[in-house]
């Protein structure tokens, strides 16, 4: 069971931001989709989230997503934009449960306090949205990402996680929080594709790593495959310096200069 | 795993329960100012006195009987219909454009529909008689409607791109398009001859005076069916809440919600504005009176936003009626009067808060 991108090409106006990209993620995988600003990361999700318009076709555990209704769709993934705004003063815990399917059934659900819980933000259930900070917000709207998909496998078919940049606004102990929970999806069976900007979170938690540049891909393969100084280099425009850690030899990547 | 982790999880408040809770006084309210809004008038004649005098198996005289079954019943019945129309209608606006300060009334759908009711009353006239036999009392709130359709669908798209509705760009094109409505309704109330004129001018102001049981029977099937649709966006506009995409995510049908949304917007607002004129601020002050006693979610506001409608809406009425008795104010001023200190207070207390 995956997801398959398959020639993906979006336009913005005239400007072709992808240029036939592929990309297959697994089940029990976290995929990560990194490259430098502008490389098209958020276009391609954006296509496989069905946000943008997009040539090609995207498969996600074997059915056209093109042809299914928005709440099937819904039902089997769920997608963390880059930044959230939200229009009225729910409180948190009532927008955690807005991903939630029934309408009025998910009022008395356990699940998004649980997925609170696990955010580290029960205890912020009553707050308005609007009084959070950045990195609670961002948080927050994990909550309600994990809450849609809660069980990470269902009646046999793996769920999934979009995550656009789930970490940018983040301090290190929650980004590796968010990222285990990722890792841990994963585990149990979801499928989780993320676009990243933090190669050794990327190193530490991928197990396929996807690299764009220019709208293409460059790059596809396990972290230790793809994260070298050539690709690096190449995709950012830097010098990069990427070594190992002892075993298991996890990459860890130390910028070098600014110019390859 | 993180450093702080929490020890004492808060158990959710529940605004949810108290706007369930809500639907059943509102109600309660409104049984109660129905009855009180048939008691009073500009006659002394009283309901409770026509009730005694019922119970005692004496008939109502004549006079009795047109005041309570031709003047108050169908003026009450109008002010329900209406004041829950423009509620709901600022209600389902408001999360359409994901805006608390959205309103018919403000940003032009209001005169949009007006100029189509204008149209409708000074160019009957030029119309071919069988037209006007068929289509009755419904050719002015039919032609209200598509003009707050046509207003509603033009400022949805000028002030929406990507799905992000700039609120600078719509409350100024709501200006605009007042303007034009405006102008246009200027030029057909110069061409109006005497009696069209005495109509479009109690019609500026708003007022239910001219209530009449043809005007409830040609608006109220009109604004029960925008009502009832509206009542059925309350997840699809909580979602919108989070912008289109993700309302998109959790698997709403964006587009089809949003026509819902617009056409019900353009049906209740039509309707009503045909038969009571220009009526304003209910439909900004209600939701958020609403906002702020049981929270935001619109699966519960819809409904309540119709009952308090309708409440606030008989209640202007009663002190407008008996304020200057025995002549009688527009409604109009009543609810703007009440309504535009309200707006003002909204617009304040949001100021610095966040970007409008």
């Amino acid at each position: 069971m995956s997801i398959i991108a398959k020639d993906i090409r979006v336009f913005y106006g005239k400007r072709e931001a992808l240029h036939r990209v592929n990309l297959t993620a697994r089940a029990g995988e976290v995929t990560a989709i990194v490259g430098p600003n502008g490389s098209g990361k958020s276009t391609l999700l954006g296509a496989i989230t069905a946000t943008l318009p997009y040539q090609g076709s995207v498969t996600l555990n074997g059915k056209d997503i093109a042809a299914m209704k928005p709440w099937k769709l819904a039902a089997q993934r769920a997608v963390l934009p880059q930044a959230s705004l939200l229009a009225f003063p729910f409180t948190v815990i009532e927008l955690v449960r807005l991903g939630l399917q029934s309408g009025t059934a998910g009022d008395r659900s356990e699940v998004p306090m649980q997925a609170l819980a696990r955010v580290g933000l029960a205890q912020y259930a009553n707050r308005t949205f609007q009084e959070l900070s950045g990195g609670e917000a961002q948080r927050v709207m994990l909550a309600r990402v994990l809450a849609q998909v809660w069980s990470p496998v269902e009646n046999g078919q793996p769920r999934w996680l979009l995550l656009d940049e789930p970490v940018s606004s983040l301090d290190i102990a929650h980004q590796l929080q968010v990222m285990e929970i990722a890792r841990d999806f994963a585990r149990v069976g979801g499928g989780v594709i993320a676009v990243m900007h933090d190669l050794n979170l990327t190193a530490l938690f991928a197990h396929r790593v996807a690299v764009l540049a220019l709208g293409r891909r460059i790059a596809f393969g396990t972290p230790s495959e793809v994260l070298t100084d050539d690709t690096l280099s190449l995709a950012y425009g830097c010098a990069l310096r990427v070594s190992a850690l002892p075993p298991p030899g996890i990459p860890y990547i130390l910028p070098h200069g600014a110019s390859a | 795993m993180a450093a702080v982790t929490d020890h004492e999880a808060a158990p959710p408040r529940d605004r949810v329960a108290r706007a369930r809770a809500l639907h059943g006084v509102l109600a309660g309210m409104l049984a109660l100012t129905c009855i009180a809004s048939l008691q009073v008038g500009a006659t002394d004649v009283t309901l409770s006195a026509m009730l005694a005098k019922l119970m005692q198996g004496a008939q109502l005289n004549q006079m009795e009987r047109v005041v309570l079954f031709d003047i108050r019943l169908p003026r009450l019945a109008m002010g329900v219909l209406v004041g829950a129309a423009l509620a709901v209608s600022g209600a389902v606006m408001q999360g359409l454009f994901r805006n608390p300060l959205a309103d018919p009334g403000i940003v032009g759908v209001g005169a949009g529909a007006g100029l189509g009711a204008i149209i409708a009353i000074v160019l009957s006239a030029a119309l071919p008689v069988w037209v006007v036999d068929l289509t009755g009392n419904h050719l002015t709130p039919f032609a209200a409607f598509l003009g707050g359709w046509a207003s509603t669908i033009l400022l949805y798209r000028a002030s929406t791109r990507h799905g992000r509705t700039s609120v600078t760009t719509m409350l100024l094109a709501g200006i605009a398009l007042g303007a034009l409505a405006g102008a246009l309704s200027g030029i057909l109330v110069y061409i109006a001859d005497d009696r069209q004129l005495r109509d479009l001018t109690f019609w500026g102001l708003g007022s239910l005076a001219g209530a009449s049981w043809a005007k409830v029977l040609a608006a109220g099937p009109m604004i029960v069916l925008a009502i009832g649709a509206a009542l059925m966006l309350g997840r699809g506009l909580n979602g919108l809440a989070l912008g289109e995409a993700t309302a998109a995510h959790i698997g709403i049908d964006v587009q089809r919600m949003k026509s819902i949304a617009i056409l019900a917007v353009a049906i209740a607002t039509g309707a009503a504005v045909a038969v009571s004129g220009g009526i304003g601020f209910i439909g900004i002050v209600v939701p958020h009176l609403l906002r702020l006693a049981s929270g935001p979610d619109h699966r519960t506001l819809l409904l309540n936003s119709a009952l308090l409608g309708a409440i606030l809406l008989i209640l202007a009425d009663m002190i407008a009626r008996v304020v200057i008795a025995p002549a009688e104010l527009p409604i109009g001023i009543v609810t703007a009067v009440l309504g535009a200190p309200i707006f003002l207070w909204i617009l304040l207390r949001r100021r610095g808060l966040m970007d409008l």
